[in-house]
């Protein structure tokens, strides 16, 4: 017999709520595994063409603040951990716990974007952008205009370097408005033990935004990092 | 599958990792290894990842449909990139007849 709820959330093609819960998170993970293939296509692109041109990249590469770009790694790893609490408060039906953490959460994932922001100026502002006005001067170790270099090599570079960060912030923005959504049937308390699939969700998908940045990281910021130091 | 809830202890415990993980990835790139720079920078990348898979995500308390879900999608890319760098990566190792 299905369960009965007071808050009448298990939707009448569910038995139980472990069932319910079970398809949500379920049916999560193969959107995810969509959103593995999408950035998946891009990683590859990527990997080939570094390994085609790795001397051309790694002098690319080396325009990226790798300080700022470590600062937000701990910012989002930081906005991790947040929303993994949203979830245990929303499974404890901890009402305030959850608005705030899902607030923190939010807080973070902005300063992310803030960082992005002033690193993407930048990169404006040092004719970095792929296009008419890009511009790389590529020097050797002892100043003199490296060998082999090839501007066109650099400029592919910034073109991963804009698409892949600017579809995974693009993410991210998507990710603030889900967080802003919740709020709302969280402060309302919606959410207890039988039913947080919503928060769970979300968290999911904000984990998941998380890894991309992981890999993106090192994979950008920091190939052929110790060629200047 | 019953509801799991993780402590927080864990939680703190996969944050402090990933942290220490940061630093490392940072720390290691100012080294030359060749093209271990690459191995390793991927290695902790990969260990920060699944962390976040099994402690923050709840992986490890999910249903084994869900982690079939989980290895099934990192298999496959596990595939796409593999087979594709088996063509770029070994292409010119033997001569083409007429060239």
């Amino acid at each position: 017999m299905p369960e009965h709820s007071q808050s009448g959330a298990l939707a009448h093609h569910f038995e139980t709520y472990d069932q319910q819960r079970e398809a949500s998170s379920l049916g999560m993970w193969l959107f995810l595994v969509t959103e593995i293939m999408f950035f998946g296509g891009f990683f590859l692109a990527y990997i080939v063409y570094r390994s085609s041109f790795p001397e051309d990249f790694a002098i690319a590469s080396h325009q990226l603040d790798v300080t700022l770009g470590a600062i937000n790694t701990a910012v989002l790893i930081a906005s991790s951990l947040t929303m993994a609490m949203a979830v245990r408060a929303s499974q404890l039906a901890q009402r305030k716990a959850v608005v705030g953490f899902l607030i923190a959460t939010m807080i973070f994932g902005g300063v992310f974007l803030g960082i992005k922001a002033v690193e993407y100026s930048a990169k404006f502002e040092h004719h970095l952008v792929p296009g008419p006005n890009f511009e790389l001067h590529a020097e050797g170790a002892n100043g003199e205009h490296a060998e082999g270099f090839d501007v066109g090599h650099a400029e592919m570079f910034f073109n991963f370097y804009f698409g892949m960060t600017g579809l995974h912030a693009a993410h991210m923005v998507i990710g603030i408005g889900l967080l802003i959504w919740l709020c709302f049937p969280a402060w309302k308390g919606r959410f207890n033990a039988d039913y947080h699939n919503p928060v769970e969700v979300v968290g999911l998908y904000w984990h998941f935004v998380d890894i991309i940045w992981i890999f993106l990281f090192p994979l950008l910021y920091l190939i052929g990092f110790h060629v200047g130091h | 599958m019953s509801l799991h809830v993780e402590s927080k202890r864990n939680f703190f415990l996969v944050f402090g990792a990933l942290m220490v993980l940061t630093m490392l990835t940072v720390y290691v790139a100012y080294f030359d290894f060749g093209a271990w720079n690459n191995v390793v920078a991927m290695a902790i990348a990969v260990a920060k990842a699944s962390l976040v898979v099994l402690i923050f995500m709840g992986v490890r308390h999910s249903s084994p449909l869900t982690k079939l879900v989980v290895i099934g999608a990192l298999l496959w890319m596990v595939f796409m990139v593999g087979l594709t760098l088996t063509d770029y990566e070994t292409r010119g190792f033997l001569g083409v007849l007429g060239k």
